[in-house]
């Protein structure tokens, strides 16, 4: 895939409790604070006004959130429902969440819970929240993989009616953690590099809070 | 009727992690879903759950759901009425 026929416009990397936005580290949370904790504290912070986000399970208030910071600084919900789309991945799937599940089906089994154990809700609630409705796929991998994470995402923007497509990492498993969230473009923008496997791997490894 | 109905709010505040509603903020006789507490289908599954787990009842007739889980008021007759024929 040519490297100019779609853009990188806007990054969200969330690891080691620190969020950055386009490279750029937007708030650090106590270490200390598990995941639940540290979720509900960037929820306050770069959003609220969504209760239902309570709900959701850890993997989707990782994607959740971080589409939320992403997409505050590129307003794709100004094109076409149909236009913006979604490529993710992880390693793990949903098993976080089907563990948990599987633990109250012994008593009585959580509808709540039940829901969350497919991982590709996580790009529902995102869908929801933003009013998306353009294709999307989720794989599972052992690894981030730019090659699949830049091929994909631009054959949809340049085959399908997609504008703009969200890509990327959201990995939950226990305490452990990453979002990596791009978002892709078939227009520069300001700031825009050309999408490549080397410039996703790039982005993806960046962003590290030293320990 | 009193103490079940606001027991019956901490347990649904509980159970369907409204983590941004008090109980003090919930109606006797608010409607829980749509326009009043803004529940969805999922949480009419987790209220079955609660009344299971809480209340040791089961509903037997689903078609009841709306009018059992109209209000807080509702669910605590529903609980009292169960408790008497029980």
């Amino acid at each position: 895939m040519n490297s100019a026929e779609a853009y990188i416009t806007g990054s969200c990397i969330i690891r080691d409790h620190g969020i950055w936005l386009n490279g750029t580290l937007l708030w650090e949370a106590d270490r200390s604070m598990d995941l639940q904790e540290w979720l509900r504290a960037g929820y306050d912070r770069f959003s609220g006004q969504y209760p239902k986000f309570h709900k959701m399970d850890a993997l989707s208030k990782l994607g959740w959130l971080a589409a939320e910071v992403l997409l505050k600084h590129a307003p794709v919900q100004a094109l076409p429902p149909e236009a913006v789309g979604m490529v993710l991945s992880n390693r793990s799937g949903s098993l976080d969440t089907d563990i948990r599940y599987y633990a109250t089906v012994k008593e009585i089994a959580s509808p709540a819970l039940f829901v969350y154990t497919l991982p590709n809700i996580v790009m529902g609630e995102i869908c929801i929240r933003h009013g998306f409705k353009g294709e999307n796929t989720f794989f599972v991998s052992e690894n981030f993989d730019p090659e699949l994470m830049s091929s994909y995402p631009a054959q949809l923007l340049h085959t399908t009616p997609l504008q703009a497509c969200l890509c990327g990492w959201v990995e939950v498993m226990g305490d452990d953690y990453e979002v990596a969230l791009f978002l892709l473009e078939g227009q520069p923008k300001d700031m825009s590099r050309p999408l490549t496997a080397e410039a996703l791997n790039e982005l993806y490894l960046n962003n590290k809070i030293s320990k | 009727m009193e103490q079940l109905m606001a027991d019956l709010k901490k347990q649904i505040i509980e159970q369907l992690n409204l983590q941004e509603v008090t109980p003090e903020s919930i109606g006797n006789d608010e409607p829980l879903f749509k326009e009043g507490l803004g529940l969805d289908s999922i949480d009419a599954l987790e209220l079955i759950v609660l009344l299971q787990q809480h209340y040791n009842i089961r509903i037997a007739n689903p078609e009841q759901g709306p009018e059992i889980f109209y209000s807080i008021r509702s669910m605590a007759e529903f609980i009292v009425a169960q408790k008497a024929k029980a």
